[in-house]
């Protein structure tokens, strides 16, 4: 592999990688948006949030990139940069994927912490904002970063749209070089490494979250201790009365 | 935004020879990586490191690379040592070994959740050990997998449209193909968006049913 080669890679790894944000960031947004929806007291704005989740789940990503590169430009008359084109198939399809985790955690929410927030007169979004988002996003994080994997391996889609990203500066070395394994394990160990340091950050992101909630993930076995310790008094009043 | 139904029914012959292609890959590539997987799982128990380190590390690998660049990797790297498939079964054969790390995962799960008191009873009544997994552990463990391994099948369907990049003309290929052809592109693709929203729902239907049945 020549530098000229070499930097056609690296140049691949940087569109990766942009995509990757962009299309976290429209992920993330959507799954909060739809995940808070399909927890709204109104019936409607549920089954809105729930017959997009429904829609976007079911159809596959790359399915949803062609309709994005093809279908749009002519039906609504928006032709976008691949860039966006890309950002805006990813981060609706995996989006869907993403709600599905804030449901979840909102759902496990210890009811009691929304009768307390009743309670005491907060309004439902001072209660979302205050009491349930800060407990259900720490637990959020595993399910993200799993998605968070999912979504690199899906930006490999764009390459079959002819965006230059990893996947298809490997195509194009492939092409120069007439050699197929030496690339393709370079570009496989390339997103194996991005997975490896996403997972690592996530990690992190996690632990100091949780530490924001005075939840330590390492105090824990520590809180049962004790409680397996503490007497429960039954003999103790028998003696006294 | 104009919509022409005459393209929807040219393209529907086309259509059914994709959807059928998508199937076939599906079903044989589920059982891939069920088997697979189950393999994986049942390596991943062994007492010695010197397989559970390579099964554990190359799993993860391929767990946590792109299906799309493996892909690539199988259809031209294959060939180049003198291995040559037709590209549905490097594809079938791809999305099988992408998913049986997942499967592998659920596997291990359902074995871990089977109570200890089993594993006892098999060793009270001694049992050898092939007849320990075979009538007593499997039995329990991939009864309680099912559903999971259900959504790794429905995972797997939204999948099966990367295998057009290696040629395969499944529901996607077909709908390029046609578009191409005929410079439209609104119809087809739209057909087969619905088609795999229907087919998912329909799965998911009747794994709910299953899950009904086998899970008490």
């Amino acid at each position: 592999m020549t530098t000229g080669l070499w930097e056609l890679v690296l140049r691949g790894v940087w569109t990766t990688i942009q995509l990757l944000f962009f299309s976290a960031l429209l992920a993330t947004a959507v799954s909060f948006v739809v995940g808070v929806a399909r927890t709204h007291r109104l019936w409607i704005v549920r089954f809105l949030a729930g017959l997009y989740t429904e829609v976007f789940r079911g159809t596959s990503a790359l399915v949803m990139i062609f309709w994005v590169f093809f279908v749009l430009p002519p039906a609504f008359g928006w032709q976008l940069v691949p860039m966006w084109a890309g950002t805006l198939a990813l981060g609706l399809t995996y989006g869907a994927y993403g709600s599905e985790i804030v449901r979840g955690a909102l759902n496990a929410v210890d009811p009691a912490q929304r009768e307390g927030g009743i309670a005491l007169s907060f309004t439902p979004w001072q209660r979302m904002r205050l009491i349930l988002l800060p407990q259900a996003v720490p637990e959020m994080i595993p399910s993200f970063c799993n998605l968070l994997i999912e979504l690199l391996k899906g930006t490999s889609l764009v390459s079959i749209m002819g965006m230059g990203d990893l996947a298809f500066s490997g195509n194009l070395v492939r092409l120069a070089l007439q050699q197929s394994a030496q690339i393709y394990t370079y570009v496989l160990l390339i997103y194996f490494v991005i997975a490896f340091l996403l997972t690592r950050l996530m990690r992190g992101l996690e632990k100091r979250l949780k530490r924001g909630i005075g939840r330590d993930p390492l105090a824990e076995p520590a809180a049962r201790d004790l409680k397996r310790a503490q007497t429960t008094g039954v003999g103790v009043g028998g003696g006294a009365a | 935004m104009k919509w022409d139904w005459s393209a929807v029914s040219d393209f529907l012959p086309h259509f059914w020879d994709g959807l059928l292609v998508t199937l076939q890959a599906l079903a044989l590539g589920s059982v891939i990586s069920f088997a697979l997987g189950l393999v994986w799982a049942l390596l991943m128990r062994l007492p010695t490191r010197w397989v559970r380190w390579p099964v554990g590390v190359v799993t993860e690998f391929v767990r946590n690379t792109p299906l799309l660049v493996q892909l690539f990797f199988l259809f031209y790297v294959l060939p180049e040592w003198g291995l040559t498939f037709s590209a549905l079964t490097t594809g079938v054969f791809a999305i099988g070994l992408h998913y049986s790390t997942y499967t592998m995962q659920v596997y291990r799960a359902g074995i871990e959740a089977v109570p200890v008191g089993q594993w006892e009873a098999a060793t009270a009544l001694n049992l050898p050990w092939r007849r320990t997994w075979t009538a007593v552990i499997l039995p329990q463990a991939i009864r309680r997998v099912v559903p999971a391994l259900g959504n790794y099948v429905i995972s797997m369907l939204k999948d099966t449209p990367m295998l057009m990049a290696i040629t395969v003309l499944e529901m996607l290929g077909q709908a390029r193909l046609y578009s191409q052809q005929h410079f439209q592109f609104t119809e087809p693709l739209t057909v087969i968006g619905v088609a795999f929203i229907l087919v998912s729902y329909l799965a998911s239907l009747l794994l709910r049913a299953l899950e009904r049945r086998l899970v008490r």
